[in-house]
Order: structure tokens, then C-alpha cells, then sequence
């Protein structure tokens, strides 16, 4: 079983009964893992799932260009998206501009892309950062692209839970606040507390992301991997060399 | 047709100090076009993107034609972040204007019908609004107690993007790209770059008709092909992923970068 696997059978766990979901740019693990639950609902004879990934032509239903993916999301039609960024907080804002007296920020992200928009309408917005680590997960993010709760301005979406390549959390609207579900691959409570720069709540002994089950990895080695191809090459390359290896 | 010119001449109309939008990489990114108008100097540009970029912003900002950059991000996708952009970013080579997508979009859509602003939802507390003065926050008038935010309208000199193919009416395929067709319907002029010119209007077909851009949008016309290169063109051809990392290593130093746009440069001389 490969970490990239757990990661991607974790983010399709996380957008189980989501219909329609955006993918937007630079995102393989996310577009893999909407991709494995279409797969899958597909195989279990659950609801289809509607799949848009930015940059792809055959996984696209969009016809409106640039403009449909933030019109559909205004309109309530998309379920969920992915969201990431250089730094995340304790308090789920987003951090894709820099780090730095801005606008000469002495580390520079490509920026903020359609966060400050999206992670306001999009019901469940899934946060993904490979990275785990306090530079990656602050106390406090140096530029808030997009906040993780809003007072007194129409908002209809936002987070709900935060997947790295350690561990899965959920998020607390009401309370601002991140709890640890699981962790990847056998590690402790500890270690992850001590790879994440803010606070959060967690069970004293918390229980492993489980692995996925045969069907599932069939899934992503097959179909999942054979679509990824045709946006990501290099990203299925790797994750068919990880196997392999 | 009037609009047909050599790509000197496209690039030529754009003069020192314009405003010019293109659009995203996989849209249809000019890049014979760009690397024209790095050749002939042009400087201080106010460079919008529809509503991100990566190589052509990044190559446009590593010569030096930007003054303004107005963009939701600049990436190189799977070849990384865009060097040039970055270490101008950090020396503050050009004025910034961050934004996020839809914003950029919306400031277009309200060049596109001739009002002063459009509202958008999102945004408010977020730090863009801090280093975007000029987006306000108002209360919606038709339900108090509704903050919204409004962006004023873009109408940028130029709309400037490449396409796979012009009618000798001057209509262009823009297939289901529709940031073009509002890049040119705010812009004051338009130019694109084709990959071949077609006897037959590309309006005579009602099937195919709504992926078209009037000629009455379209200002210069120039043949390019191989336009986008090493960006792909949609229904065309793919990118050249081994390019683009060529670029993104290369770009990484000064030195690099020259010798980069040097050899873009004398392979545009070679196909002329």
C-alpha cells in the first residue's frame, strides 16, 4: 500500500455524497481522489458523480470557460472543492499569496487563484496540504487569502476538513476549531502534535486513516491513474513508479 | 481581410504603457506573439490575466515589459512556480495587483457592458481587500444588512490571444473558451495570433457558430503557427511538458532566462 494511496482513498472518504465537485488547479490528489469516488460510486451502484477538473477536456462539463466553475458555485450547484495553500491556521484561513511585508513578500506563492471567492459558496470545501509541518500549518497565516469563517456576510460555504499527508481533520464552524480523526500509516498523537503549528482538539489515542480496501485500490491503480494522466502526466507517472517501487 | 497583418505589425499596435489582458494557459496563450513583442521592447506594460497566468507573465516579467501586474496567480503547474515573477515579486520590479478569479472576471463582464462596477460575492475579510484599495464594500441597497463587494469595470487597451483558426472575415474560433470572448468585449482592441486562415465563414454553420468570435470584436489578425508553443492549443496539440521544465529550470537565473528567450527568439527567426 502506498502513502499516495491512503491519501487519495482518505480525500474520496471525505467526498462521500458529494454529486458535483470542482477541481481546480495544480491539485492531482484532489482530482484523484473525486475521480476515485465517481469510480467508485460507479461500481457500488451508488448516485453518479459529477466530476469538473480544471485544465482537463475529457473530465470538464463546463462550456462557459473561466467563468462557469464561479458562476455554478454562486449558483449552489457545486457540492464540494479543494482548497490548499503555502500556510493553513489553526483557524482554517488560507494562506496562498507569501510570506513577507507584502506586496515584496520574501517567499511568493503563485496566489490566491478563486479562494477568496470559492471557499465562501462551495457547501464543503475539503483543505489539502501534503506538507505537514509547522511552517506549512501556523498558529497564525502571514496573508488570509480567504477566511475559514466569516461574521455578518452571506456565506454559504466553507471548510470542512483538512487532509495532509499525515493525518485528517475535521473543522468546527461554530467552534473555529480543527479536531484530529485519524492518522496515516501508524503514527502517534504526538508526533502529529508536534508537526502542527496551532492547536487543535484530539483523542488521546487516535485511530489510524484506514487502508483502502482491494476494490478500492484496484480502482485507483487502474481507472483513477489512467484518467489523472491526461491533466497530471507526471503526477500518474509517479504514482504508478511509487507502486512499483 | 482588412485585419490580416504580419505578427510584427500585431504586436507593433501595442505601445508603451498599455494595458493588455490574456488569458489562462490552457485557453490559448499567444506565445510566438509575446516573444514579438519582448523583441521589439516594449515597457511598462499593465499586464491583466484573465484570470491567471504562467509562462507568457512569467517570460513578459523576466524581460521587463511589465509595470502593472494584475493577476489571481502566476504558475508554472506541474513545471513549479514561475521564477521570473517571483524574484520580481521579491525586488518589486512592478506594481502588484492581487485579485482572485472570479474578481478579474467580474471587472471584465462589467467592461463588457459599459457599467462603472460589478458586485461579487466572497472576498470580504479576506487580505485582498486590504491591498486592493480600490475594490469597495458596500451595503446591498435592495437588502440592508448585506455587505458586498464591488470591483470596478476593466477595459484594457488590448485583448491579445491565440487561436486555432480566423475566417478571411475576420471571425475567429474561440470554441467553448468564453474568457476570450469577454477578454474582447472589454477590451478596446483586439489581437490574435492563428494557426491558419479558412476560406469559409466560420459563422456559416449554425452548429458551429456559437464558439466563434465576430469579426466586430477582432482588430489584427496574424498567422502563427505553432502559436502557443510549448503551451498546448485546445483541439490542436498538447503542451510540451519537457519544454516547460526546460523553461522553469533555465528561468531560475538571470543568465538563464537571457539565454532562454535568446533561443525562443532565433527559433521564431528560423520559421519567419
Amino acid at each position: 500500500m502506498s502513502a499516495g494511496e491512503i491519501l487519495i482513498a482518505a480525500i474520496a472518504d471525505q467526498l462521500q455524497g458529494a454529486r458535483t465537485i470542482a477541481v481546480g488547479a495544480s491539485s492531482p490528489f484532489p482530482a484523484a481522489g473525486a475521480m476515485l469516488l465517481r469510480a467508485r460510486n460507479a461500481a457500488r451502484g451508488l448516485p453518479s458523480v459529477r466530476i469538473s477538473v480544471l485544465g482537463s477536456r475529457e473530465h470538464n462539463f463546463f462550456t462557459n470557460g473561466a467563468f462557469e466553475l464561479f458562476d455554478a458555485a454562486a449558483q449552489g450547484r457545486i457540492d464540494a472543492f479543494f482548497l490548499g495553500g503555502g500556510e493553513i491556521d489553526g483557524e482554517a484561513n488560507v494562506n496562498l499569496v507569501g510570506l513577507g511585508e507584502y506586496p515584496r513578500c520574501y517567499v511568493r506563492w503563485p496566489g490566491s487563484f478563486g479562494s477568496a471567492f470559492l471557499y465562501y459558496l462551495v457547501p464543503r470545501v475539503i483543505l489539502f496540504r501534503e506538507e505537514h509541518s509547522p511552517r506549512a500549518l501556523v498558529k497564525r497565516v502571514a496573508f488570509v487569502s480567504a477566511p475559514g469563517v466569516s461574521e455578518g456576510v452571506a456565506r454559504s460555504g466553507g471548510p470542512r476538513a483538512l487532509i495532509t499527508s499525515k493525518a485528517v481533520f475535521s473543522f468546527d464552524r461554530a467552534r473555529k476549531r480543527f479536531a484530529l480523526r485519524s492518522v496515516h500509516g501508524g503514527a502517534t498523537g504526538e508526533a502529529i502534535r508536534a508537526l502542527t503549528g496551532f492547536d487543535y482538539d484530539a483523542p488521546a489515542d487516535p485511530p489510524p486513516t484506514p487502508s483502502p480496501d482491494p476494490q478500492t485500490r484496484a480502482l485507483i491503480r487502474g481507472r483513477v491513474t489512467d484518467e489523472l494522466g491526461e491533466t497530471y502526466p507526471q503526477f500518474a507517472a509517479a504514482l504508478a513508479a511509487e507502486r512499483a517501487g | 481581410m482588412d485585419s490580416l497583418v504580419s505578427l510584427e505589425a500585431l504586436v507593433a499596435r501595442i505601445s508603451d504603457g498599455a494595458s493588455v489582458v490574456v488569458p489562462p494557459d490552457r485557453s490559448g496563450v499567444a506565445i510566438t506573439a509575446t516573444a514579438a513583442l519582448i523583441a521589439a521592447g516594449r515597457k511598462n506594460l499593465h499586464l491583466i490575466c484573465a484570470p491567471i497566468s504562467g509562462m507568457q507573465a512569467d517570460l513578459m516579467i523576466g524581460a521587463g515589459l511589465v509595470g502593472t501586474l494584475e493577476t489571481s496567480a502566476v504558475t508554472l503547474g506541474e513545471a513549479g512556480g514561475a521564477p521570473r515573477f517571483v524574484e520580481g515579486v521579491r525586488e518589486g520590479a512592478f506594481r502588484l495587483m492581487d485579485a482572485t478569479c472570479p474578481a478579474i472576471l467580474a471587472g471584465l463582464v462589467a467592461g463588457q457592458k459599459g457599467v462603472p462596477f460589478m458586485p461579487i460575492r466572497g472576498l470580504i475579510g479576506s487580505d485582498l481587500m486590504r491591498v486592493r484599495p480600490d475594490w469597495r464594500v458596500i451595503d446591498n441597497p435592495f437588502s440592508p444588512g448585506d455587505p458586498i463587494v464591488l470591483v470596478p469595470a476593466i477595459r484594457p487597451d488590448f485583448a491579445l490571444f491565440h487561436a486555432p483558426e480566423a475566417d478571411r472575415f475576420g471571425n475567429v474560433r474561440i470554441g467553448r473558451q468564453a474568457e476570450l470572448a469577454a477578454m474582447a468585449y472589454a477590451a478596446k482592441a483586439t489581437l490574435v495570433t492563428v494557426e491558419r486562415i479558412v476560406e469559409t465563414s466560420l459563422l456559416a454553420n449554425e452548429n458551429e457558430s456559437a464558439g466563434v468570435l465576430p469579426a466586430l470584436y477582432v482588430d489584427a489578425i496574424a498567422l502563427a503557427p505553432e502559436g502557443a508553443w510549448p503551451l498546448g492549443l485546445w483541439g490542436e496539440y498538447r503542451a510540451d511538458d519537457a519544454e516547460l521544465l526546460r523553461y522553469a529550470r533555465m528561468a531560475r537565473t538571470r543568465d538563464g532566462f537571457a539565454a532562454y528567450v535568446q533561443g525562443l527568439a532565433r527559433r521564431f527567426e528560423a520559421a519567419a
